[in-house]
C-alpha cells in the first residue's frame, strides 16, 4: 500500500490532444467520459421532464402535442435509464473499481474504450429519431405491441439504438467481472473487497444475464412489424402479453441493476462520515446477492392486471414481498452503522442519508405495489410513478450524487465547495419531495399516468409537482457550476481527503497519478 | 490473483473501437431506412458492414501479432477467458429469450386461444373453430401451410454432424496439446467441414420449407422455427469462421500446446453452438 512506489511507475501520460479521449484505454479517462456523458444526457433528459411537468401543470391540452407528450415520456424514461443512470454506474466503476482493488486497470483496456463510444453513436441515432417522419418512439420505454408496433420511421432506428446500448452495457459488465476476479491485490479476498466493488460484481452478472432478453425481445418486435412473424399476434398464435413476460424477465433484473451500485456507495460513504466500520459487512453481501437472485423470479408483478392465472398472482406477490427481507436488511445495517457513530455531515454523507430515507419511502410504496388486489387500483396510476421515482431520483440518482461529491477531491485533487454542495442538497431535497409526494395523491385519487391530461380534482397536486419539477431542475445547475468549480481549483484535497475513510482509493495521492497500482499493493 | 511486481498489459492507444461505433451506426441506420423503403439504406448499410469486417481485420490482427510477440502472460490469458466465458453466457441469455418464447407459445398461449384456461373468451369470441395445437400457424391460419418440420432425416443427420465436429475439436485440441500439428490441422479441417456443411443443409432444408409454403410468417410455428433455427445458424456460420481462422493460424505456424487460447476460445464457441442445437433438436423438431 505505497503510494510513492505506484507514482514512480507510471511513465507514460496521456496521449496529446482530442485523440486523447478518443483513442484512450486508461480507465480514469474512460470513467471521465461516462460520467460527463452521463452528465449531459442528464439535463437532455431532465428538459423532456420538464416538458412533462409544463404541459401537466394546469388540466387540459395546454402546451404540446398529445403525441410529443408521449415521446416526451417514452424518450425521458429511455435516457434517464440507459443514458443516466446506467453510464454514470458504470462511469463510476471504472474510476474506481480498479483502484478499489488494487489493479492497475480495467482487464480489458480496449473493449472498455469501444462499451463507451457505442453510447454517443447510440443515443445520436435514438435521438435522432425525434425528427423523423411520425416522430419518436411514442408507446411507453417498455415497448409494448401491439402500441409499440404503431412507431413511423423511428421504429428500427429505436430497436436498433437500442441493441447498440446493450452491447455497450454487456461489454461495460464483462469488463468488470474480469476486473474483479482476475485483477484484485495480492490478499485482497472476496470478502474483503469494498461494497462498492461487490454491488457492481453482482450488478454485472445481472447485467451479462438480461440485457440479451432485451435484445431478443426487442428483435422479435422488429420481426413482427418487418417480416411478418407472430409472436406477438394472436392471430398468428402468439400473444401480446408474452412481450410483457419477456420484457420484464429483462425489466425487473434492470430495476436492481438501477439500484444495486448506489446500495454500495452508501455503504462506502456512511461509515466514512460516521468513522466506524459498516455493520453486517458479510450480511450487506449475502443481501445484495439475495436481491440479485430474487430479482429473476417477480417479474410478472409489473403485469398484474394483465389476466394472468391465480396462481400467478400468487407466486408474484410473495416473491415480490419477499425482496423486503434482504432489502430491511441493508436499511438496518446502514442505520446500525450511523449508531453511536461520531457522524458528521458533509455533503456527500447528506445525500446519503437522504438516500437512506426516502429509498425507503419507495420501498414501502413498492411494498404496497406487490399485493396483487392492491396493485389492481394502484396499476398505471401516478401512485406507480411516485413509486419508482422515489427509488430513481432521491434513490438513484442521489446515491450517484452522493458518490460524485465523496470521489470528487480524489480525481480532481481540488475540495469542492461545501456551502454550494450543501445548498444543492438541501434545494434538491425539498424540491424533489414537492416533485414526487403528491404524485402518491393524485395516483390513489385515480390519475392515469402516460396522459397529458387531467380531471379536475388533481390540479392542485399537478400545479404542486411542477413547481417541484423546476425546483428540482434548476438545483442540478449547482451541481454543474459546483463541479465546473472544483476541476478549476479549489483548497488542495489531502490524500485522505475523509478523516475516516478507509480503502485504497486513499492511499493514492490526489488526484491520482494516470496509471496507478502498475506495482500492486498487497493487502493484508 | 497476480503476485505483486508482476506488470499486466495496457495497451496505450485503441484506435479501433471508434471505426467499429461508427460502422456499426451505417450499418444499423442503414438497415433501418432500407427497411423504412429508403433507396440509400441498402448501400449505407453495406459500406457499414464493410467497416465493421475492417475494424474486426484490424483488431483482431493487431491482439493476434502482440499475442505472437509475447506480449500476454498467463495474467491476461485469464482476462481473456473470463471474458469469453461470460460472453457465451450472454449468448445463452439471447437464445434462452427465443426458447421462452417457443415454450410460453406452446404452454400458454395457444392452450388459451384453443379455449383453456383464462384465454377462454379469446376462444370463444373470435376464433371459435380453432382447434390446431402444434405446429400451429395460428387461429388466422397465418400463411396458410400447415407443414411441420420433422426429426427426420435433415435434422437428425445435422445432429450427427454438429456431434462429430465436436468431437473432431476435440481430437485437434489433443493434437495441439501433444504437439502434433499434423493431427491438429486435419482434425481443425474437418471441423471446419464439417461446419459449412451443417450450414449448407440447413440451407437445403429451409428451401424444402419455404417450398412447402412453411415460412417465417406462417403463424407462431414459422416464427419460433426460423428464429430459433435461424439466429443457431448465424451462429454456427459465425463459429465456422472463428475456426477456419483458428485453421489459418495453425497452418501458419500459430499457437503453442502450452498456449493457445484463441483456440480455445473458438472451441467454447463451437461447443456452445453444439449445445443450443441439442436443444433445437429436442424441443423444436422431436417434441
Amino acid at each position: 500500500m505505497n503510494a510513492a512506489a505506484t507514482e514512480a511507475d507510471h511513465h507514460h501520460g496521456p496521449a496529446p490532444g482530442l485523440m486523447r479521449w478518443v483513442t484512450t484505454t486508461n480507465h480514469k479517462d474512460i470513467g471521465t467520459l461516462y460520467l460527463w456523458f452521463s452528465f449531459i444526457m442528464f439535463f437532455i433528459g431532465g428538459l423532456m421532464a420538464l416538458i412533462i411537468r409544463s404541459e401537466l401543470f394546469q388540466p387540459g391540452l395546454t402546451i404540446v402535442d398529445p403525441h410529443f407528450f408521449n415521446q416526451m415520456t417514452t424518450m425521458h424514461a429511455l435516457i434517464m435509464i440507459f443514458g443516466v443512470v446506467m453510464p454514470a454506474f458504470v462511469g463510476l466503476a471504472n474510476w474506481m473499481l480498479p483502484i478499489m482493488v488494487g489493479a492497475p486497470d480495467m482487464a480489458l483496456p480496449r473493449m472498455n474504450n469501444w462499451s463507451f463510444w457505442i453510447l454517443p453513436f447510440g443515443f445520436g441515432i435514438m435521438l435522432s429519431t425525434l425528427f423523423m417522419d411520425g416522430g419518436g418512439p411514442a408507446a411507453g420505454w417498455t415497448l409494448y405491441p401491439p402500441l409499440s408496433l404503431q412507431t413511423g420511421d423511428a421504429f428500427p432506428y429505436l430497436i436498433f439504438s437500442i441493441h447498440m446500448l446493450g452491447v455497450s452495457s454487456i461489454m461495460g459488465a464483462i469488463n468488470i467481472v474480469a476486473t474483479i476476479m482476475n485483477l484484485r491485490a495480492p490478499g485482497m479476498t472476496f470478502m474483503k473487497m469494498p461494497l462498492f466493488v461487490w454491488t457492481w460484481f453482482i450488478t454485472a452478472y445481472l447485467l451479462i444475464a438480461v440485457m440479451p432478453v432485451l435484445a431478443g425481445a426487442v428483435t422479435m418486435l422488429l420481426t413482427d412489424k418487418f417480416f411478418g412473424t407472430s409472436f406477438f399476434n394472436a392471430a398468428g398464435g402468439g400473444d401480446p402479453v408474452m412481450f410483457q413476460h419477456i420484457f420484464w424477465f429483462f425489466g425487473h433484473p434492470e430495476v436492481y441493476i438501477l439500484i444495486l451500485p448506489s446500495f454500495g456507495l452508501v455503504s462506502e460513504i456512511i461509515p466514512t462520515f460516521s468513522r466506524k466500520r459498516l455493520f453486517g459487512y458479510s450480511s450487506m453481501v449475502y443481501a445484495t446477492a439475495s436481491i440479485a437472485f430474487l430479482s429473476f423470479i417477480v417479474w410478472a408483478h409489473h403485469m398484474f392486471t394483465v389476466g394472468m392465472p391465480l396462481t400467478g398472482e400468487l407466486f408474484f406477490m410473495f416473491t415480490t414481498m419477499l425482496i423486503a427481507v434482504p432489502t430491511g436488511v441493508k436499511v438496518f445495517n446502514w442505520v446500525s452503522t450511523m449508531w453511536r457513530g461520531a457522524m458528521t455531515f458533509e455533503t456527500p454523507m447528506l445525500f446519503a442519508l437522504g438516500f437512506v430515507v426516502m429509498f425507503t419511502i419507495g420501498g414501502f410504496s413498492g411494498l404496497m405495489l406487490a399485493m396483487t388486489p392492491i396493485d389492481f387500483q394502484y396499476h398505471d396510476t401516478y401512485f406507480v410513478v411516485a413509486h419508482f421515482h422515489y427509488v430513481l431520483v432521491p434513490g438513484a440518482i442521489f446515491g450517484i450524487i452522493a458518490g460524485v461529491y465523496y470521489w470528487l477531491p480524489k480525481w480532481t485533487g481540488n475540495m469542492y465547495n461545501e456551502t454550494l454542495g450543501k445548498w444543492h442538497f438541501w434545494t434538491s431535497t425539498v424540491f424533489v419531495n414537492i416533485l414526487f409526494f403528491p404524485m402518491h395523491f393524485v395516483g390513489l385519487a385515480g390519475m392515469p399516468r402516460r396522459i397529458p391530461d387531467y380531471a379536475v380534482q388533481f390540479a392542485d397536486f399537478n400545479a404542486i409537482a411542477t413547481i417541484g419539477a423546476f425546483g428540482f431542475g434548476f438545483s442540478q445547475i449547482l451541481l454543474l457550476v459546483l463541479v465546473i468549480k472544483c476541476i478549476r481549483g479549489g483548497d488542495k484535497a489531502t490524500d485522505q481527503v475523509w478523516e475516516g475513510a478507509q480503502g485504497l482509493e486513499w492511499t493514492l495521492s490526489s488526484p491520482p497519478p494516470y496509471h496507478s497500482f502498475s506495482v500492486q499493493p498487497v493487502i493484508k | 490473483m497476480a503476485q505483486a511486481g508482476n506488470h499486466y498489459f495496457v495497451p496505450e492507444v485503441a484506435k479501433w473501437p471508434i471505426m467499429g461505433s461508427i460502422g456499426l451506426t451505417l450499418l444499423f441506420g442503414g438497415f433501418s431506412s432500407y427497411l423504412n423503403g429508403g433507396s440509400m439504406g441498402m448501400p449505407i448499410m453495406l459500406a457499414g458492414f464493410a467497416v465493421v469486417i475492417f475494424m474486426m481485420f484490424g483488431w483482431f490482427g493487431e491482439v493476434i501479432r502482440e499475442s505472437e510477440h509475447g506480449v500476454y502472460s498467463k495474467w491476461e490469458d485469464k482476462s481473456f477467458r473470463l471474458g469469453m466465458s461470460w460472453f457465451i453466457f450472454s449468448e445463452v441469455m439471447f437464445f434462452a429469450a427465443f426458447f421462452g418464447a417457443l415454450f410460453y407459445a406452446r404452454e400458454f398461449s395457444v392452450p388459451w386461444l384453443l379455449g383453456e384456461g383464462s384465454g377462454a373468451e379469446t376462444h370463444r369470441q373470435l376464433w371459435s373453430g380453432y382447434t390446431e395445437i402444434w405446429p400451429t400457424n395460428g387461429p388466422a391460419d397465418m400463411g396458410e401451410s400447415d407443414f411441420h418440420m420433422g426429426w427426420w432425416p435433415l435434422p437428425f443427420i445435422n445432429t450427427v454432424i454438429l456431434l462429430t465436429s465436436g468431437l473432431t475439436l476435440t481430437w485437434a485440441h489433443h493434437a495441439m496439446k501433444v504437439n502434433d500439428r499434423r493431427k491438429l490441422i486435419i482434425g481443425l479441417f474437418l471441423t471446419v467441414a464439417l461446419g459449412f456443411i451443417f450450414v449448407y443443409l440447413q440451407v437445403v432444408e429451409y428451401q424444402e420449407a419455404y417450398h412447402e409454403g412453411m415460412k417465417l410468417s406462417s403463424g407462431i410455428y414459422g416464427s419460433t422455427f426460423f428464429m430459433l433455427t435461424g439466429f443457431h445458424g448465424m451462429h454456427v456460420t459465425l463459429g465456422a469462421i472463428m475456426l477456419l481462422v483458428m485453421l489459418l493460424r495453425a497452418i501458419k505456424g500459430h499457437f503453442t500446446p502450452e498456449r493457445h487460447f484463441a483456440f480455445e476460445a473458438a472451441a467454447w464457441y463451437w461447443h456452445f453452438v453444439d449445445v443450443v442445437w441439442l436443444g433445437l433438436f429436442i424441443f423444436v423438431y422431436i417434441l
